[in-house]
């Protein structure tokens, strides 16, 4: 790659700074100031040693809690308990963000066609990918400074406080060097970042399991959302580690620049067939319509959360003897209820998860409705005499139906495979079900908002994101943060009751059922009234 | 003669930005009505009012009848629409957009849809991207014509089209006005315009400014006189209608309003006339009169 490939980086970088002036601001915020704010509570919440030196048999021999948030090192510092319970989560946050703003400079500018508009002037061929790569690792890199300066500035080592800035900052950059190859191989954005996302899916999957396991520990090395943690930062820093994610980023960089002059501006490696020339008996009215465009999204996220229930169900029923067996864990064991109340407490977790996933991809849905309008192509469409609410409805049917669909069948999944692990299907299945249906109305009500920012500020409408984005953080680590109630009670997913293991309330499902109809109701209504834009 | 399209006094703002400032408009049914404007005029901010994407903020409008954000449904049964931006969808081809258009107006006639792949020598098997410019326009075009509905909106349907194209949609056009079908052309190629028009509007900064037929335009604007003289001219230089006035010995060349080209004549014939040269206003200059800024002021 010689100079000229590179001619107009500068520039670009100066756009992409320019467009997102105000989601990276938000990004590196967040991202910045989670850690040092968990430090501080931590500090509150175990102020005597005795306490802290317990957390870490206790929490860190509890399975369920390792699947979800990884290797318990050290739990006796502000700094190690930060490492393990941000490590894994705050690695996909960063790895999201750096696949995200990796398309959306490069494949999404393709889409649009602004990319010919600006190839056509003095700009090198690996000048987009590199502007975006520098966007998104060098956000990376400020994320984990600012990490680690938050860190220091709390009073935590400053060896450790660096390992775990720049393990975070190693995520982002591996993440966007997959997606320096995903925005290569995909056809459009959309596909290249779903592409780019399930690898960090399986990547999370992969972590957990080898984390909440005994028998497979190393898959955990398989991931790199797993490396962060495996840095070991505040307890005994393998500074090594990090030779796995650099290396590794470099590689998949390497790879996205080989595969860029292979292949046309706006055309991916995969060819585009050729279509029907009729369209099929399907295709006649919004639903039709809906089905092809939302088709391709709710079968993958389908098998994607089948695929992950069946992987949780099949490991719910050894979570109590995998970690650890010293008698002090087994004497916490039974403090905690015994290996069922654990098995539960686990099961429960994961359902929880599974409610944050499910909404995700009922915004995702929700959203595209905003996608058809802001991209032209609702209006021919308005032009017939389908009418407004039929139009949406037929979105509406994905945004709502199959959030419950996706939901239900990981249920199922993880139902099915926990009843053939414990040798009882009937029950294993109807437990775990109803623990994913409780939390349908929270999920659809993240949806049923996403349609109230279409309908009355579709400019906006994307900020359905950050409620989303806040809702998980809230579940993740509200109790950690020790935010006050109220704000907790902000998420709808607080007032979910978590089954299997607590009583059935019934009083929150309505209420929250009710809310989705309400916001369902004013999303529509200001739609129906309000200007195409 | 009944009204498919009557706009009065429309008016439409978009934040402190008006993009309608009191606009008429009415079209007859049964005649092809160019909708003419400079670029940023707001021709497409008021189909899209006539379509119901849009709700107007004051003024009256009435569309096949009806009003267009109230019965926007019902009365998208009776009519057509081809964008001026067409975008398609990239997991649909060519062929399924067509289908699904003609579906949701309500069906499509099967012979019109082959006649007009054909006569547009289009690929229904392309998937969305794969169209450029002038062929997405066409699946437009072919989506709009294949059906049998009483009113086409169409806004610039041939930019991005080449010549031999666009004589087949000027023929298409031709056809349907034959029929009796009534069509809003917005367009900025004056030759279709010309060829296809029975009468135009021409609108500026959001404001009706002309309307009339293509003849009673012309009308409007001014004819060139290269005249020989036998003696000096006479009272030319007084009378209103002329502009432009440019003596050199006999010779004398002026610009003259159309409608008072009487005058003008009777005071060279009195002097005596050696040769003339008349020529009649083009269409050009009358829309670069009414397109520059400033000179409504003037006409």
């Amino acid at each position: 790659m010689s100079r000229a490939g590179l001619l107009g980086t500068g520039q670009l970088v100066r756009l992409a700074l320019r467009r997102d002036r105000v989601s990276l601001p938000c990004w590196i915020v967040v991202l910045s100031v989670l850690p040092p704010m968990m430090g501080s509570t931590y500090t509150e919440l175990y102020p005597s040693v005795a306490e802290r030196a317990a957390l870490t048999d206790t929490l860190g021999a509890n399975p369920s809690i390792a699947l979800l948030y990884g290797p318990a090192f050290d739990l006796s510092s502000p700094g190690g308990f930060v490492a393990w319970r941000i490590g894994g989560f705050g690695a996909v946050l960063i790895a999201l963000f750096a696949i995200f703003t990796v398309t959306r400079h490069t494949r999404a500018e393709e889409d649009s066609g602004r990319a010919e508009l600006l190839g056509s002037t003095v700009l090198g061929r690996y000048a987009m990918l590199t502007a975006a790569l520098i966007v998104a690792g060098g956000a990376s890199l400020l994320i984990g400074v600012l990490q680690a300066l938050g860190l220091i500035g709390i009073g935590e080592p400053v060896a450790g406080s660096l390992a775990l800035g720049f393990g975070m900052a190693s995520a982002g950059l591996v993440f966007a060097g997959l997606a320096a190859i995903s925005v290569q191989l995909a056809t459009y954005a959309r596909s290249a970042n779903s592409l780019a996302a399930t690898v960090v899916a399986v990547a999370f999957v992969l972590r957990g399991v080898g984390d909440a396991t005994a028998d497979v520990p190393w898959l955990s090395w398989l991931s790199p959302i797993g490396w962060t943690q495996q840095l070991r930062p505040f307890a005994g820093e393998r500074w090594w580690v990090f030779a796995l994610p650099v290396g590794c980023a470099v590689l998949f960089g390497l790879i996205g620049y080989l595969l860029l002059p292979r292949r046309d501006l706006a055309a991916g490696l995969l060819p585009e067939r050729a279509g029907p020339a009729r369209a099929g008996g399907a295709l006649t009215g919004s639903l039709g319509l809906a089905w092809r465009l939302q088709r391709g999204s709710l079968i993958g996220w389908l098998v994607a959360m089948m695929l992950g229930g069946a992987i949780m169900g099949a490991l719910a029923d050894g979570i109590g003897q995998l970690l650890g067996d010293s008698p002090q864990v087994r004497q916490i064991m039974r403090q905690l209820g015994g290996q069922q109340a654990m098995v539960d407490a686990f099961l429960a977790t994961v359902a929880g998860v599974f409610g944050l996933l499910a909404a995700m991809y009922g915004v995702q849905a929700a959203l595209r409705m905003r996608a058809e309008e802001a991209t032209l192509r609702l209006e021919p469409l308005l032009a017939t005499k389908l009418s407004r609410l039929r139009w949406a409805a037929g979105h509406l049917v994905f945004a709502f139906f199959g959030t419950a669909v996706v939901l239900l069948a990981a249920g199922f999944a993880m139902g099915l495979a926990h009843g053939f692990r414990s040798a009882d299907i009937g029950g294993g299945l109807t437990d775990v079900l109803a623990g994913s249906l409780v939390q349908l109305p929270a999920s659809w009500l993240l949806v049923g908002l996403a349609v109230v920012l279409f309908g009355a500020l579709p400019h906006f409408a994307t900020a359905a994101w950050g409620l989303v984005a806040v809702a998980i953080l809230l579940s993740l680590f509200g109790p950690v943060l020790r935010l006050p109630q109220l704000i907790v009670d902000a998420s709808p997913f607080t007032h979910v009751p978590k089954l299997p293991g607590a009583e059935i309330t019934a009083t929150p499902l309505v209420w929250l059922t009710a809310l989705v109809a309400l916001a369902l109701g004013v999303g529509l209504t200001a739609f129906r009234r309000r200007d195409l834009a | 003669m009944t009204e498919a399209i009557q706009v009065r006094g429309l008016t439409k703002s978009f934040g402190a930005t008006r993009a309608l400032n009191g606009l008429d408009l009415s079209v007859a049914t049964g005649e092809v009505h160019g909708f003419l404007g400079p670029n940023g005029s707001g021709k497409s901010t008021t189909i899209r009012i006539l379509l119901g994407l849009l709700r107007a903020d004051g003024g009256s409008v009435e569309l096949l009848g009806g009003d267009p954000w109230r019965e926007s449904a019902q009365l998208h049964r009776r009519l057509a629409y081809v964008p001026g931006d067409v975008t398609m969808w990239p997991n649909l081809s060519g062929g399924e957009a067509i289908d699904l258009l003609g579906r949701l107006r309500g069906g499509l006639d099967e012979r019109r849809r082959k006649d007009l792949l054909d006569r547009f020598d289009l690929d229904p098997t392309k998937k969305g991207r794969a169209y450029s410019k002038g062929n997405r326009q066409k699946v437009a075009i072919v989506a709009a014509l294949s059906s049998n509905v009483e009113l086409l909106v169409l806004d610039e349907p041939t930019a991005g089209l080449d010549p031999l194209m666009e004589e087949s949609f000027r023929e298409v056009i031709r056809a349907e006005r034959q029929q009796g079908r009534t069509v809003l052309l917005s367009s900025h190629i004056l030759a279709e315009v010309e060829a296809l028009c029975q009468r135009v509007s021409i609108i500026r900064l959001g404001k009706t400014v002309e309307t009339g037929t293509l003849a009673e335009l012309r009308h409007l604007t001014r004819t060139s006189i290269i005249a020989e003289l036998a003696g000096s001219p006479n009272g030319l230089a007084e009378l209103p209608s002329v502009h432009n006035l440019r003596v050199d010995g006999s010779q004398v060349s002026f610009d003259v309003d159309t409608a008072a080209l009487d005058e003008s004549l009777a005071a060279l014939t009195k002097v005596g006339v050696r040769s003339l040269v008349s020529q009649p206003p083009t269409l050009e200059e009358l829309f670069l009169r009414h397109y520059a800024a400033g000179d409504g002021d003037r006409g």
